[in-house]
């Protein structure tokens, strides 16, 4: 066994690492180190840059448009995409739906959707929970009637991440309310223009705007926007699922997120000396590094396995549990250490355009990230639920 | 990266699998533990035949090469049949101190006997008063003439009394650690022996003036050879642990699915479904860091420190967690001698005791912390 990566692999790291340097906008490296709230723009600007590079779709192989790269260079990817302080790629279009489109969608959407995403023209956001449906996900009562060659939908869906700026929405609907829960569900793509489609705000108790409730009022949506057979949505929701679940254990943010605690933890004095040499908070540092160690070889084991020909399985579901309870570890310890600088709030520096003195600036988000990141251990399927996964499909009890 | 063991690998584990299933059952094993620890089984017999001895012993004196996954192997086989044999405690840390220490005259006299398994070892780096620190020796060498005098209390010695010699570290007049080796024989020498609550035979070692020859003096500054050779043991003893971890889950696993209560089997409590995921967590990430200890015993010395120190104190706790999971999760049986997991329960608890517990290691990961 050995834990080190190729010299192809490493020089592959190379690349990545000069390309970051050179074509990531500073000011927008800048809003993610400092936790500002991305607008519509800086997305879309920087996945124009991963587009024009090639770089956008780093999940997709070859045929579609995508650089076929394997479970290792993605990882590579996405952690240095992560220390150079690059905005996450919104995945909802390149990672969540377009899978599914590949695998279960037809010729005509391949060629209709593919292209969109790859080029930003569309930006997707996902239809999935619901008021009455969370964790029992196969209990959502958003309705499609069959009217012809349109199904008429009504419903409520609901947490729609960055619906705001969407103009697609995949979505899980009934198509037979007499068949078994699971059976009924239909997989539609619906466009965000149609009549009857509002689109509400969710503030969270950060002050950020980052979910939506989405009401569906007699939305008319072509048959043929119909990803796989009626009654096999639940099948794309699944395959979805575990595509979400696969980059959720966050290790690329983690490391930044410990690598910046303690650089933090050493600036910051307390009576006289470096936060960081406090033994009670050193040792907490010290166990969230351990943690961080083995997550990352475990994260390694599991590409190792993906690249070997596995599929992403329950594994996964390990891996969000720790990884996203690492990640809200250091968002309390970074919170702590900031001490009464984490007091005050600046909603309109976090989301807007203002501005705040450099000392000010460094500190504005920590408390915030730390109320924004409990949303970590609750979605994606929220860890109790990734634990009754693991028992039943790992250990079948 | 690479993480498939290759196709040598996969036979030394089949053959351990199958070694360890066959021999080392409850019943045998209680059997192995009523029998004398002072000398052989057959079990070491057999270890020996197959080229087990050799394993973890470079070439050039006389062993197979085998690199730190190859001890992995061993190791977790041996957990998890929980193998009342010192592998580590006999063979693998006094052999390998030899190893980087002795010449060739000592080679032949202890060394070769040892991978040949013609008699077994001991080392003796522990001091009541040092806690798990090896470099807090109060144990005295003093060189008089053509012979090296030695005074001191050695502490919770494994394997004493199977062992043909033992390593001994002492403190020299210039103020280095020095190492000998002290013949079972050896005038002055007297023990206390006894078992360890988890059924390991072990002993304290007086040393009341014991004098020998130059020749049983080993190194006159061990320090960093002893530190490299340590290294190894606790990356073992991880190895070690994962297996021991692997069958308590297992065994606490098919007691959920068997045992009834309310007229359902206890596996479908979610409570308990949980607390079993929990178990399997701590064990995954545990073999994670068991993994980074093999593969790290080459790199340089604080690197290599740093991350076996990481591991064990890692281990330590995942191991702790299992077993009191595994007792609480059988249950009032799981309190018993009878029940076979409490014996991995008490393995599991008293593998943070040797070698370092987890807050040892912690200071030791807290101390080469880097910041930047």
């Amino acid at each position: 066994m050995n834990l080190t990566f190729s010299p192809e692999e490493q020089a592959f790291c190379e690349q990545v690492r000069r390309f970051l340097a050179d074509a990531l906008p500073s000011d927008i490296s800048q809003r993610v180190r400092l936790g500002r709230h991305l607008r519509a723009d800086d997305y879309l600007r920087w996945q124009n840059i991963l587009s024009e590079q090639g770089w956008l779709a780093s999940n997709w192989p070859k045929e579609f448009g995508g650089p076929g790269w394997g479970p290792v260079q993605r990882h590579i990817f996405d952690e240095e995409c992560a220390a150079a302080h690059a905005p996450t790629v919104v995945p909802f279009g390149v990672n969540m739906v377009a899978p599914v489109i590949m695998k279960f969608g037809s010729v005509e959407q391949q060629q209709h959707y593919l292209p969109r995403i790859l080029s930003n023209q569309d930006w997707w956001c996902q239809g999935y929970s619901e008021p009455g449906a969370g964790s029992d996900l196969a209990g959502l009562n958003t309705r499609a009637v069959r009217d012809g060659d349109h199904y008429i939908v009504n419903g409520q869906k609901t947490w729609t991440t960055l619906g705001q700026h969407a103009n697609m929405l995949f979505c899980l609907v009934r198509t037979d309310p007499d068949a078994k829960k699971q059976a009924g569900i239909s997989f539609l793509l619906i466009d965000m223009q149609s009549p009857g489609i509002t689109v509400r705000p969710i503030i969270t108790l950060d002050g950020a705007h980052e979910v939506n409730e989405v009401f569906l009022d007699n939305v008319r949506v072509p048959v043929e926007n119909r990803v796989g057979e009626e009654g096999q949505g639940w099948t794309c929701a699944k395959f979805l699922l575990t595509h979400e679940r696969t980059g959720i254990a966050g290790l690329g943010h983690a490391k930044q997120a410990l690598r910046h605690l303690k650089s933090l933890a050493s600036r910051i004095q307390h009576r006289g000396k470096p936060l960081l040499e406090l033994p009670s908070f050193r040792q907490r540092v010290v166990k969230a590094e351990l943690e961080l160690m083995a997550l990352e070889v475990t994260n390694l084991r599991v590409i190792a396995a993906a690249r070997d020909g596995g599929v992403p399985g329950a594994e996964s579901s390990l891996l969000k549990v720790r990884g996203s309870e690492l990640r809200q570890e250091l968002s309390e310890l970074t919170r702590r250490a900031l001490g009464p600088a984490a007091l005050p709030f600046f909603p309109d520096f976090l989301h807007g355009e203002g501005s705040l003195d450099d000392e000010r600036a460094q500190s504005a988000a920590a408390s915030a990230q730390y109320f924004n990141r409990r949303k970590l251990s609750i979605y994606g399927g929220a860890n109790e639920i990734q634990k009754s996964i693991v028992a039943k499909t790992i250990l079948n009890m | 990266m690479d993480f498939a063991l290759t196709d040598e690998q996969r036979m030394l584990e089949e053959t351990l699998t199958r070694l360890v299933a066959d021999q080392v059952s409850p019943e045998q094993r209680r059997a192995m533990l009523a029998a004398a620890p002072n000398r052989a089984s057959a079990l070491w017999r057999t270890f020996a035949e197959l080229g087990l001895l050799h394993m973890s012993f470079s070439e050039d004196v006389g062993g197979l090469g085998g690199d730190g996954t190859d001890l992995m192997i061993i190791m977790q086989a041996l957990g998890r049949g929980l193998v009342p044999e010192p592998y580590l405690a006999g063979l693998v840390l006094p052999g390998q101190l030899l190893a980087v220490t002795a010449n060739s005259e000592q080679q032949t006299r202890w060394l070769a006997p040892l991978l040949e398994g013609e008699h077994q070892l001991a080392l003796a780096w522990q001091e009541i008063g040092a806690r798990y620190d090896a470099f807090t020796v109060s144990t005295q060498a003093t060189q008089q003439g053509d012979q090296w005098q030695l005074n001191g209390k050695k502490h919770v010695v494994l394997n004493l009394e199977a062992a043909a010699g033992t390593l001994v570290s002492a403190r020299l007049a210039n103020g280095k650690l020095g190492l000998f080796i002290v013949p079972a024989d050896a005038p002055g020498t007297s023990t206390h022996l006894y078992r360890t609550i988890d059924d390991q035979p072990a002993g304290d070692l007086t040393l009341d003036s014991v004098k020998l020859p130059l020749t049983n003096c080993l190194s006159e500054d061990v320090s960093d050879k002893l530190a490299e050779v340590l290294a190894v043991g606790r990356a073992a003893l991880c190895a070690q642990a994962i297996g021991a971890m692997e069958e308590a889950c297992d065994q606490t696993l098919a007691y959920l699915k068997e045992r009834k209560q309310f007229g359902v089997p206890l596996s479908t409590f979610q409570a308990l479904q949980h607390r079993m995921v929990d178990m399997h967590l701590h064990l995954e990430q545990s073999r994670s860091m068991a993994i980074l200890a093999a593969t790290s015993l080459a790199l340089p010395a604080s690197e290599r420190d740093y991350k076996i120190a990481a591991a064990k104190a890692y281990c330590g706790e995942s191991a702790r967690f299992i077993a009191e999971q595994a007792i609480q999760l059988h249950g009032a049986m799981g309190m018993t001698e009878e029940c076979y997991v409490a014996n991995y329960a008490k393995h599991l608890v008293m593998f943070d005791h040797y070698l370092g517990d987890s807050d040892y290691h912690l200071e030791t990961v807290s101390e080469l912390l880097k910041v930047a």
